[in-house]
């Protein structure tokens, strides 16, 4: 294997309060390469603030501490704001969970991504024009004209996805993190959403952090996943393998999930082994 | 038990009008549990809040143990049906402890031993004393979904109407919800509707299950057919296949 595009040891994201701190994400390791890594957890897991600490975006009075954290061979750590600002949309985009709360309401579509374009990659405003266009027919919207010149609140849920993936893209970044990326759309929509994410990923040889709470999404559509539990990876394993994980934690949310396909009398509960946060 | 014949359901006025449900005829028999799945939009949620009689403008004959239940409601007739929403911190008073959301619908249907139905009504859904005078944020979802459960049931309802009853939650939490919805089911012999976006959740709880799609009923299928793919129309077929995860195109 190449070297890894993403490389992270030890990475360690503490919150100070009245009561001592708290640990968000603790010692966490992972290479990510030109694939699809999912991350699963419940909530409070850390899933998402690991997301933000690779994009460098914990806020204040958050700590975040790494041994290594090295992006295509030059390291994140102690970035300024400067350089996170070359990175962050050019060379590592994220997708957020709500297309509702992460596009700007009073800009038209079409502009909010030539932006993009004009700021990463310097384009003039024609060039950045025909960018957006092309990207929105690429994220398979129907009438990319049209489309355009609309506002963020005459899409649909899974239309605004597509124009947040759309935007997320456009700069050709080459790690993209997804943070629940379809948690809000209907199950048709979207499995069209992830068809689109597979068939960019694939296409441009993207990597690809997958992060949600649903093990049916990330283990058809993952090449490898994380589970994360109480800050910590619990395990590592191929997404296909993930009916036989091995760590109590993982079969247990296997099981406590109602499936079509194996009817339960009764659905298994968690018994949470304080061990698991040792 | 429930029979409804034809609702239609629509908001807005002149050229704005949207038709949330368009002719949906079911019958729920007592005992049973029955499921409605769908997408957003469907007018599953509206159908529910239709029978509890939550939905001003619905033109509709429904029956509830053989009394229609259209136009104004009484107390005895909201008595029948108690409703648990989605999100559990929406439904429950945030200035209004445990103790007092559960003493509200005992004051307003006038029941008498309120200390002991609200002791009572605690420990069915598995909350302990320690629980009974605390807010709900400090309390966990899966605790405020347990408490908005015996609000429902403090009243003795003999139907229940769940929306969503378990899509804020985690699955670990979730299967204790789903547990304990069962287990209450079988001990006070409820007659259940369910509506979820979940099939998975829906043929674990339920009987029969009815899908739709647009504000129409697509059709009314049995858990097993569910499970089994023994449905009738493509939409069914292709909400099945969705829900069993991504399916990578070969190409």
């Amino acid at each position: 294997m190449s070297d890894p595009l993403l490389s992270v040891r030890n990475l360690s994201v503490s919150y100070p309060g009245r009561t001592g701190i708290t640990h968000a994400l603790k010692e966490a390791s992972f290479d990510l390469g030109r694939e699809r890594l999912g991350i699963v957890g419940e909530s409070g897991s850390g899933k998402s603030t690991m997301g933000r600490a690779i994009l460098g975006l914990i806020p204040r009075p958050g700590i975040v501490s790494a041994e290594r954290m090295d992006f295509m061979g030059s390291s994140l750590i102690g970035n300024s704001d400067r350089d996170w600002q070359r990175l962050r949309g050019r060379r590592i985009s994220m997708i957020m969970q709500d297309p509702k709360y992460s596009l700007n309401p009073v800009k038209r579509i079409g502009d909010q991504i030539a932006e993009t374009c004009r700021l990463h990659l310097g384009s003039s405003r024609k060039d950045a024009e025909k960018r957006a266009l092309s990207m929105l027919e690429a994220v398979q919207i129907r009438n990319p004209d049209t489309v355009f010149t609309l506002y963020p609140h005459q899409l649909s849920g899974g239309m605004g996805q597509r124009v947040m993936i759309a935007m997320m893209l456009v700069a050709e970044p080459d790690l993209l993190i997804a943070d629940e990326p379809t948690s809000a759309l209907d199950v048709t929509v979207q499995n069209e959403v992830l068809r689109i994410l597979d068939r960019l990923v694939r296409e441009r040889g993207m990597g690809l952090l997958f992060i949600s709470h649903n093990l049916t999404v990330v283990s058809s559509f993952c090449d490898r996943v994380l589970i994360m539990y109480g800050g910590r990876i619990l395990e590592q394993c191929a997404a296909r393998d993930l009916a036989d994980a091995k760590h109590p934690y993982t079969r247990a949310l296997i099981a406590a999930a109602p499936s079509l396909d194996h009817p339960k009398s009764e659905l298994a509960t968690l018994v949470r082994d304080p061990e698991w946060l040792k | 038990m429930i029979d409804i014949a034809d609702l239609s359901v629509t908001f807005g006025s002149g050229n704005r009008v949207v038709h949330a449900v368009r002719g949906v005829s079911l019958s729920v028999e007592e005992g049973e549990s029955f499921g409605i799945v769908g997408e957003s939009g469907s007018g599953k949620s509206t159908v529910l809040k239709a029978i509890a009689g939550l939905v001003p403008n619905s033109n509709t004959h429904l029956t509830v143990q053989g009394r229609p239940a259209s136009g104004k409601r009484t107390k005895a007739d909201r008595r029948l049906m108690q409703f648990v929403f989605q999100d559990p911190y929406a439904s429950l008073h945030p200035r209004q402890t445990v103790d007092e959301a559960l003493r509200e619908p005992l004051a307003i249907h006038g029941l008498d031993d309120p200390e002991n139905r609200i002791a009572q009504a605690l420990s069915e859904v598995g909350l302990g004393v320690e629980h009974r005078f605390r807010y709900p944020h400090q309390l966990s979802g899966g605790q405020r979904q347990r408490v908005a459960i015996a609000r429902a049931l403090i009243l003795r309802p003999p139907v229940l109407l769940l929306d969503e009853p378990t899509s804020a939650l985690d699955v670990s939490v979730q299967a204790e919800i789903l547990n304990l919805i069962s287990r209450l089911k079988q001990a006070n012999r409820l007659t259940i509707i369910l509506v979820s976006h979940d099939l998975g959740v829906v043929a674990h709880l339920c009987n029969r299950i009815a899908i739709m799609q647009f504000g129409k009923l697509v059709e009314v299928v049995s858990a097993a057919d569910l499970r089994s793919g023994n449905v009738t129309s493509d939409y069914t077929r292709a909400l099945i296949e969705a829900s069993r995860g991504f399916v990578r195109a070969v190409d």
